[in-house]
């Protein structure tokens, strides 16, 4: 049995744990308040608040309740907008959303007040960046987001000053209601047993599956993995980095060591996503998804990554993540194989990092080419490199030729022109809706190009590339 | 005042169709469609759907009582397909089931075959193979070929403006309940009542009165529910006459993406004219409308295109012509500008290319041709209260243009792998239905014996704000708090016979129907007030809910009042009818006076281009708009806001996509990208432009749907100057939208790798 807290209601409920949270709280919960809009976590209108209880608090987090299994509900506490309501008054989100014609045809509403609220009781820095990032899933088809953006800086006025996540003081000061300072006690009294899991299609956070596949999850057996401890946690021991493969990308973007190795870690994992799917999408998802676009998959690549593969009687194997993929969505898995950890060096005072991503969309996109590069440079000279680029071929692709190419080679703009042309010759980029194979041809020199031009400002401008301007 | 829905908006608790409560016994429908864009239907197999546990039944053009036709303009839209199939995704059936989940399933246990018939997905392939929908329509002004003979510049050149997802984020729905007697009860998302209405008497062979259409609210229009939500309301009726039990239909978003048509592409042609000191002289255009598969409301749409074909440009000889071509899409349907914006990109483009071939800058041609007072339009219309000189003028003074072009110049010789490009985009749209006999409306308004008001009128609220300027109406002549006001659904038994929320027009129709019913009420309670007070009428007014005389308060209350007339059997219900004075159109001469007035307006737009990656932000759009006299300013700045968003992604990012087998790429939310919070413009800032107002809009505030999205046509060209500040060797070339992979291939075409 699934057992959690909605709103301020405990529920246990018998239904199949591969049914979307969405249809349960809209259909057989009769909350209306959260919308369908896309049901494939591209536009928020289904955004409703995770609780976790961590210690003796609870951790909450926007998702796209679209895209996310019911059975990931269980043991926490679930919020929809109307779990948030005050009796006869608006909420500080509400009325700043109301006060500032920040709703129109009212659609994507919720969505929006959940997502602020969130922002409210999130561990985030109370500024308007974070609050924007906080609604960053949500698609407004009606207001053009400006009176959204004013709500945000009210609601952002509201907080500032504050301590962090008092409960009590957002409970004052009309956040939410104040059920909320019950629910820690309430989560840790309930019962919760293990979900009696089933033989089935492994999920973790389920944000690729669900969109590709949602009716044959909810019909058939999943098998959730998204709570197993053993495949959790970012660890950093003797200058490696072990990522367990549930580690969300919302848990990369708040580490703060990885933050101090990567300093545009935030700037890159923006470009991955919106907050709610960076709150549940796991980085083993990523990988195994093979998509060749793959944000974090390109990411890791250029880390030069190995991965540990564990299988059912507990066994464990490492590869390099370079090797894992071998044709389109085929790779190195077996049947009952799992993603445990994904680990890498960390930089030293002689790696530089970088990650680019161009789409239609700079945000909540898929990459027309994204492409990520490590490199090792010591009075001059690159002593190691690792280039991967995603889009351009079957697989996301680490260029091999193109990594080995730079290794020994002095940094200078030659050496990147030359590397290009290797680099032009490892792609066999198609024609797609994500763009002619002549765009992403020029667009993977460009972010090439990109990636020097971005680590090294004083050495390299565009116009050392390229021929005018 | 703040808009009056948003209070149940930000809780949660406004109804939209998916949240009706739904009765019991409730059967969930899902539509099987076409896989193949054009065919013949050789072989369905339904036996193994029918078969699966939980499907009801199966309805197809074989259970259609009355016509399967649900063609408004012209009746060439079957309901559902029968030997034929004329687009990917054209309804064959519709499956009705226990859930929407087991109808869904099923729909994957039907097996067709059809044999291929060709496809055609372009409008100009179309043209070739002579394949349309109606015939032609042109306008006409002066001689254009004549005047050709007396320019010193003529360019030709061609465009392309691609279509536009509407995306309503509430997909299309409706829900039918039984009544008694056969009747039907549908509630739907839809921008036309009356159309429901009507279609689904057709379709069912039954009279109008029989069905009863209501709608609360719209999560979403845009047009795209003003014709094109009759098909599913229709099917779930169909399917509750037979089976005399509710039925629910709302589309999934792949199903709406595929299945319903969009904002027309259009292939055009152009020639324009100028003199040395850049007076357009002449210009003439073909416009190829991409119509889809039906007509639809694509003739109307084609029409409206000729309207606005000269933009807010006063042009002496024109020759316009729009074709609207029969092609295997989706029926392409009504979107915000209705036509209009594809107009008007062509002859900015031809503005342009001019401008670029000519060496001046593209605002030197804009401003010495725009519209004065008592010049001629096309269509014969003479322009009356013109404010594009004046909101052009005031744009250039308010926002300093010298200041921001020097800004940009500068900016641009101090980098090398950024641009900005500025642009100025002049708009004038016409307000009126361009189909005269659909401008007029009807208020019902009901006094309750407590005080409180009751108004239904044919307006549907989907968040531009029509239901609080009704209340507004009310509560200003009445006096009387918005608390005892209540806007009721938009329903067909209480105003019939109704246009749709559309063409802008729904606040000034509507809204003096409105303001007629509540006078009347007036009048008649100051009759009885002045019988009470022993005074006369004349010298009664009401005042916070107060009676005065000669401007001094009574004893005597609003509601004291009103159970004086209940008891003197005075009657507390007006219904009003407006019509639209003044308009009239005469098509077999393609003259008249179409439009009660024009809303102009001038917008200039910054952006910055990323040279390296191809990408590109939007600094700033600073507009000066004609609202007249705006009624309601937060609501009127939100519709220009949200227009202006819509304009830019139809010219930047959002691109529809369909194979050469005419099936739709951009079929889901991951592939159509529209504007996010990132990439709306960051600084936008609009000033209303000084003017009286028109007395043909409601209280002097003038329409304001559809004239701002036209100000997003600016970031077309804005994109385009800086990539021709990076890339001297750009050809300018004029297809929209204008994304990251064409901008990123300008930037480095004619140049070396």
């Amino acid at each position: 049995m699934i057992t959690f807290i909605l709103n301020n209601k405990t529920i246990t409920t018998p239904e199949n744990s591969g049914m979307t949270l969405l249809d349960f709280v809209r259909y057989q919960q009769r909350l209306t308040g959260t919308k369908i809009g896309c049901r494939e976590g591209d536009c928020g209108a289904c955004t409703v608040l995770v609780g976790t209880l961590e210690n003796d608090r609870i951790n909450y987090q926007s998702i796209t309740s679209c895209i996310s299994p019911l059975g990931n509900a269980h043991g926490k506490h679930i919020v929809t907008v109307e779990g948030t309501n005050l009796k006869d008054k608006l909420t500080t989100a509400q009325e700043a959303m109301k006060a500032n014609y920040a709703t129109q045809c009212g659609f994507c509403t919720p969505g929006f007040v959940v997502a602020l609220t969130g922002f409210a009781l999130s561990n985030s820095e109370y500024n308007y960046n974070n609050a924007l990032d906080a609604i960053s899933g949500n698609i407004c088809r009606c207001t053009g987001y400006k009176a959204i953006e004013k709500a945000a800086h009210q609601v952002v006025e509201k907080l500032e000053h504050q301590k962090q996540n008092s409960i009590n003081w957002l409970v004052e000061n009309d956040f939410i209601p104040a059920y909320f300072e019950s629910i820690p006690k309430r989560l840790k009294d309930i019962e919760i047993a293990d979900l009696n899991q089933p033989k089935g299609k492994y999920v973790s956070g389920g944000t690729d599956l669900y969109v590709q596949q949602a009716d044959h999850l909810a019909d058939n057996d999943v098998h959730l993995i998204a709570e197993k401890d053993y495949l959790k946690g970012i660890k950093i021991e003797n200058g490696i980095c072990t990522i367990g493969t549930n580690a969300t990308v919302s848990d990369l973007w708040n580490h703060t060591e990885l933050n101090t190795f990567f300093p545009n870690l935030k700037k890159h994992l923006k470009l991955v996503s919106s907050e709610q799917i960076r709150n549940m999408a796991s980085l083993g998802g990523n990988l195994v998804n093979a998509s060749p676009i793959g944000d974090m998959t390109i990411f890791f690549l250029a880390l030069n990554s190995d991965i540990t593969i564990i299988n059912e009687k507990h066994k464990e194997r490492t590869i390099a993540l370079k090797n894992f993929f071998q044709d389109y969505k085929t790779y190195d898995l077996k049947d009952g194989e799992l993603l445990k950890a994904i680990s890498f060096k960390l930089p030293t005072v002689h790696s530089f990092f970088n990650f680019e991503k161009v789409c239609k969309r700079t945000h909540l996109d898929i990459a027309s080419v994204n492409s990520a590069l490590s490199i090792n440079v010591e009075n001059g000279t690159i002593t190691e490199a690792n280039v991967s680029i995603g889009g351009v071929a079957a697989i996301p692709k680490y260029l091999h030729d193109t990594s080995a190419f730079l290794v020994g080679k002095t940094l200078n703009s030659e050496t990147i022109l030359e590397a290009n042309e290797i680099l032009q010759n490892e792609i066999s980029p198609i024609s797609d809706v994500r763009g002619t194979s002549d765009y992403k041809r020029l667009l993977g020199r460009q972010l090439f190009f990109a990636h020097f031009t971005a680590l090294f400002p004083k050495q390299f401008t565009l116009n050392d590339f390229v021929q005018h301007a | 005042m703040k808009n009056l829905d948003s209070y149940t908006h930000v809780r949660g608790e406004s109804l939209y169709v998916d949240d009706v409560n739904i009765r019991q016994g409730t059967f969930h429908a899902v539509v099987f469609d076409s896989p193949k864009a054009h065919g013949k239907i050789k072989h369905i197999n339904y036996s193994k759907a029918e078969a699966l546990e939980g499907v009801e039944r199966i309805f197809t053009y074989k259970d259609i009582p009355g016509q399967n036709e649900i063609g408004g303009i012209i009746a060439d839209e079957p309901l559902f397909a029968e030997e034929d199939v004329h687009f990917w995704g054209m309804p064959i059936a519709l499956i009705v089931a226990k859930t929407e989940f087991i109808a869904r399933k099923a729909r994957g246990l039907i097996d067709i075959e059809i044999e291929d018939l060709p496809v055609i997905t372009t409008a100009k392939e179309a043209k070739a193979k002579g394949s349309f929908i109606n015939a032609p329509r042109s306008f006409s002004l002066g001689d254009s070929e004549k005047a050709f003979t007396n320019c010193d510049y003529i360019f030709e050149g061609e465009t392309f403006s691609n279509g536009q997802e509407h995306l309503y984020i509430e997909a299309q729905g409706a829900y039918a309940e039984p009544m008694e007697n056969g009747n039907i009860k549908i509630t739907s998302s839809t921008q036309g009542p009356t159309a429901v209405q009507k279609t689904v008497a057709r379709v069912l062979g039954v009279a109008m009165h029989k069905i009863e259409v209501d709608v609360t609210r719209l999560g979403g229009g845009f047009g795209g529910k003003e014709d094109q939500a009759t098909p599913w309301a229709v099917m779930a009726a169909l399917a509750t006459y037979h089976l005399n039990q509710s039925v629910k239909l709302i589309l999934n978003r792949h199903d709406d993406l595929r299945m319903t048509g969009k904002r027309h592409p259009y292939e055009s042609s152009y020639k324009i004219g100028l003199s040395k000191d850049l007076k357009i002289l002449a210009y003439e255009a073909e416009f190829l409308q991409n119509s889809g598969a039906a007509a639809d409301l694509s003739p109307a749409i084609a029409e409206r295109t000729l309207f606005h074909a000269t933009n807010s440009y006063f042009v002496p000889n024109v020759t316009t012509k729009v074709l609207s071509c029969k092609t295997n899409l989706p029926p392409n349907t009504a979107f915000r500008g209705f036509g209009g914006p594809q107009g008007m990109f062509v002859i900015e483009s031809a503005i342009a290319k001019a401008a670029n071939e000519i060496g001046v800058h593209p605002r030197a041609i804009q401003e010495a041709n725009l519209l004065d007072e008592n010049d001629t339009f096309s269509y014969g219309q003479i322009a009356k209260k013109v404010e594009a000189k004046n909101s052009w003028n005031s744009a250039k003074s308010i926002y300093d243009l010298d200041a921001l072009e020097q800004e940009v110049k500068d900016f641009n010789s101090n980098n090398s792998s950024f641009k900005k490009g500025i642009a100025l985009m002049p708009i004038c749209f016409g307000i009126s239905f361009t189909n005269t006999p659909m401008n007029h409306a009807r208020a019902l308004v009901h006094i309750y014996l407590d005080g409180s008001v009751g108004i239904s009128t044919a307006a549907v609220e989907m968040g531009q704000g029509v239901n609080t300027k009704m209340m507004q109406i009310a509560a200003d002549v009445f006096s009387i708090p918005i608390e005892k006001i209540k806007i009721e659904t938009t329903n067909t038994t209480r105003v019939a016979n109704t246009s749709p929320s559309a063409a802008s027009s729904t606040a000034d129709l509507n809204g003096k129907a409105t303001l007629m019913a509540c006078n009347a009420l007036v009048e008649r309670l100051k009759l009885v007030a002045s019988e009470d007070l022993n005074t006369s009428e004349k010298d009664i007014t009401f005042k916070d809910e107060v009676v005065y005389i000669n401007d001094k308060k009574t004893d005597l209350t609003w509601t004291e009042l009103i159970s004086k007339a209940m008891l003197k059997r005075v009657a507390l219900t007006e219904n009003a009818h407006y019509a639209t004075p003044e308009i009239h159109f005469d098509k077999t001469k393609e003259k008249g006076h179409p439009f009660a007035y024009h809303v102009y307006g001038t917008a200039i737009t910054t952006v910055t281009v990323d040279c390296t990656r191809g990408t590109y932000e939007f600094d700033s759009v600073k507009i000066v708009h004609d609202y007249g006299k705006s009624m309601s300013e937060g609501i009127d700045l939100g519709q220009v806001e949200g227009a202006l968003a819509q304009g830019i992604g139809w010219m930047t990012m959002e691109e529809i996509a369909y194979n050469d087998e005419g099936r739709l790429l951009s079929n889901a939310l991951s592939t159509y990208k529209i504007p996010d919070i990132f990439s709306v413009p960051k600084d936008v800032e609009v000033i209303p432009v000084e003017t009286q107002g028109h007395e043909l809009a409601i209280l002097k505030s003038k329409a304001v749907g559809e004239p701002p999205l036209m100000y997003g046509i600016g970031a077309y060209f804005a994109i385009q100057n800086a990539i021709k500040a990076f890339n001297p060797n750009y050809d300018l070339k004029f297809h929209a939208p204008m994304t990251p992979e064409k901008v990123l291939m300008s930037l480095y075409e004619s140049q070396k790798k």
